[in-house]
């Protein structure tokens, strides 16, 4: 187990930071310290102030992507989990609805994002659909492409990461609990707030750490639905690798972790992940 | 006040599907009365206080609190309260915030609220927890919270849902005397749903004995153990063998009847019987015995007429019991 851990997890991270920390030209990495890695990334932040440089503008708006998803995943993972716990009455049913919610998993992750192509391009299905009714006159241009398709993508994905811990926190609770704030005259909001939220803090402290992850690290969902137009964190280390610069790509790997590192410590604060484990 | 909530049942069914777990039982509990609905599991007890608590809809009949007809109303609008068999105590919530929780969903602000939830703390002797999380108490600690949360709104109706089954048999006894007080003090009807007969013996002023959704008897606990009504009710509540005497079948208590020597004149009803066991039991003496065709029997002996007239197992004796000291069965109606 440790030795898995170690070889397969703390091994090549340490590489990573090591690497991060080397010099590098044109097309090789030299072995040496430098820190051109970390200097290169952050070039223009401190001449161009109070103007944002283009490391923090990437981070700014990987943030703000990931903060929509995080809510909207959230949202909806959160009634679903609840629609299935508590509404769903029989397990069988429970766990039927729970495997449909997988079938997009049936897939990979490039199928799912290429299907909405035909679906929201210029001459897709919801543009010929709205321009048939007469809704608009011209195609919508920011269906994908856009922002909008890069969320709707990210939701679409990981919207079912958000339901499993959740649910797996909900059917936890003891139903005599709800009765009990029914009992002391708790409204349905009321038991939601008082008692349901509480109890399945754990699963949304974990499901957030799983989408925030993801979507904080991902460079492929954002180069298809964006049309490789809009900047991410983890789009800057696949330019850099692609461009041989892996003292550079390292640098900025070693700085994302720490960003998610440190959302994730914050969350952690929320609730005792070990204890709930 | 008190007079405003005599609890009264008419006719009140549940039906789960096919399975009719209640029919049609009229019950009347006075206000300030100890009622314990005892039974064997699935009799309709527990549906029968979900019901009267509200979690639970009544397919007929109706539910009436003093002169209120409370059958469709919500949990919180009946003057019931309920305390839940697993206490039910929110785990998130530390002991002071559980007590308060009813007096919170109405909106009652902070310092008074929990003013209020310190003095039920004090009443179950619980001030001292007031900081704790239900999880770092006792069975016996979390059930005195359970009791304050349930008294916060100041209910005229307390429902005990087998309060006392998730405790070691020590605990049973002290949380049953301190039942019993607490509902003295508080002047308040408590019903109390149990499966054990001494739970039942011991607490209440009225007791209501349930078997396949019917009421098989209700009375005081002298009453149905003094003249049990029916075979089944002679059965549970134990105590009792089942005789027959001039061609019916009775209940003769366990001390009622009286061991002689083999043969020797008795005009009341008697069984020959041999003596399979004897048990010493402090107070009086446990006697075994088989009848020719089977049958068992149990006797209690005082230690003094044991003494007096020594018996060993294996042998032969009659026995009697006085005509008058029997339970006839009501007829089946």
């Amino acid at each position: 187990m440790m030795l898995v851990f170690g070889l397969f997890f703390l091994l090549p991270l340490v590489l990573v930071v090591i690497v991060s920390a080397w010099d590098y030209n044109e097309y090789e990495m030299l072995p040496g310290f430098s820190f051109r890695g970390y200097t290169d990334t952050f070039e223009g932040c401190l001449s161009d102030w109070p103007n944002i440089c283009t490391i923090f503008k990437t981070y700014l708006k990987t943030l703000k992507l990931c903060f929509i998803t995080w809510v909207l995943t959230l949202g909806i993972g959160f009634t679903l989990a609840y629609f299935l716990a508590f509404h769903v009455r029989s397990i069988t049913w429970q766990i039927t609805l729970s495997l449909i919610c997988t079938i997009p998993f049936w897939t990979s992750n490039v199928i799912r994002m290429i299907a909405w192509i035909p679906l929201l391009g210029r001459n897709g299905v919801v543009n010929q659909g709205l321009m048939s009714i007469g809704a608009i006159h011209e195609p919508l241009e920011w269906l994908l492409f856009s922002e909008f398709a890069v969320i709707l993508a990210f939701v679409h994905l990981f919207t079912f990461f958000m339901v499993v811990p959740i649910f797996n926190s909900m059917i936890r609770i003891d139903r005599s609990l709800i009765e009990a704030a029914t009992d002391a005259g708790a409204s349905s909001w009321q038991t939601l707030i008082n008692v349901i939220i509480p109890l399945a803090k754990p699963g949304i402290v974990i499901g957030s750490i799983f989408v925030i992850t993801i979507v904080m690290g991902d460079f492929v969902t954002i180069g298809v639905m964006g049309g490789q137009q809009i900047a991410s964190a983890g789009k800057i280390i696949e330019t850099r690798l692609n461009a041989l610069q892996f003292p550079a790509a390292a640098a900025n790997a070693v700085i994302l972790l720490g960003a998610t590192i440190m959302i994730i410590m914050g969350l952690s604060r929320l609730v005792d992940i070990r204890k709930e484990l | 006040m008190a007079s405003d909530s005599t609890l009264e049942l008419v006719s009140l069914s549940k039906r789960y599907g096919e399975v009719l777990a209640v029919d049609h039982i009229n019950l009347k509990i006075p206000a300030g009365t100890y009622c314990c609905l005892l039974g064997p599991s699935g009799c309709g007890k527990t549906s029968t206080l979900r019901m009267i608590a509200g979690h639970e809809l009544a397919s007929s009949g109706d539910i009436l609190v003093g002169p209120s007809n409370v059958t469709d109303l919500p949990p919180s609008a009946r003057n019931t309260a309920m305390m839940f068999q697993s206490y039910a105590l929110f785990p998130h919530l530390t002991v002071l915030d559980n007590v308060a929780f009813a007096l919170k969903m109405r909106g009652i602000e902070t310092a008074t609220r929990h003013e209020r939830a310190r003095e039920l703390l004090a009443l179950v002797d619980m001030s001292a927890y007031a900081e704790r999380l239900p999880a770092q108490l006792s069975g016996g600690q979390q059930q005195r919270v359970a009791l304050a949360r349930a008294l916060i709104t100041s209910p005229q109706i307390l429902l005990l849902d087998e309060p006392l089954s998730a405790l070691d048999p020590f605990l049973r006894l002290r949380m049953r005397a301190e039942l019993k007080k607490l509902q003295r003090e508080l002047g308040i009807s408590f019903i109390h749903v149990t499966h054990s007969q001494d739970e039942a013996m011991a607490l209440a002023d009225l007791v209501v004995l349930m078997n396949n959704g019917h009421i098989e008897q209700k009375g005081s606990p002298r009453e149905v153990f003094n003249a049990p009504r029916t075979e089944f009710v002679a059965r549970f509540i134990g105590g009792h063998n089942i005789l027959v005497q001039d061609g019916q079948k009775v209940a003769v208590r366990n001390d009622h009847l009286i061991l002689s020597a083999p043969s020797s004149p008795v005009s009341d009803p008697h069984l020959d019987a041999l003596i399979t066991q004897i048990e010493y039991q402090g107070t009086h003496v446990r006697i075994s015995l088989a009848t020719a065709s089977g049958a068992e029997l149990t006797a209690d002996l005082a230690d003094d007429d044991f003494d007096a007239f020594p018996l060993t197992a294996g042998q032969a004796v009659t026995a009697s019991w006085d005509r008058k000291r029997a339970s006839i069965f009501a007829p089946l109606s």
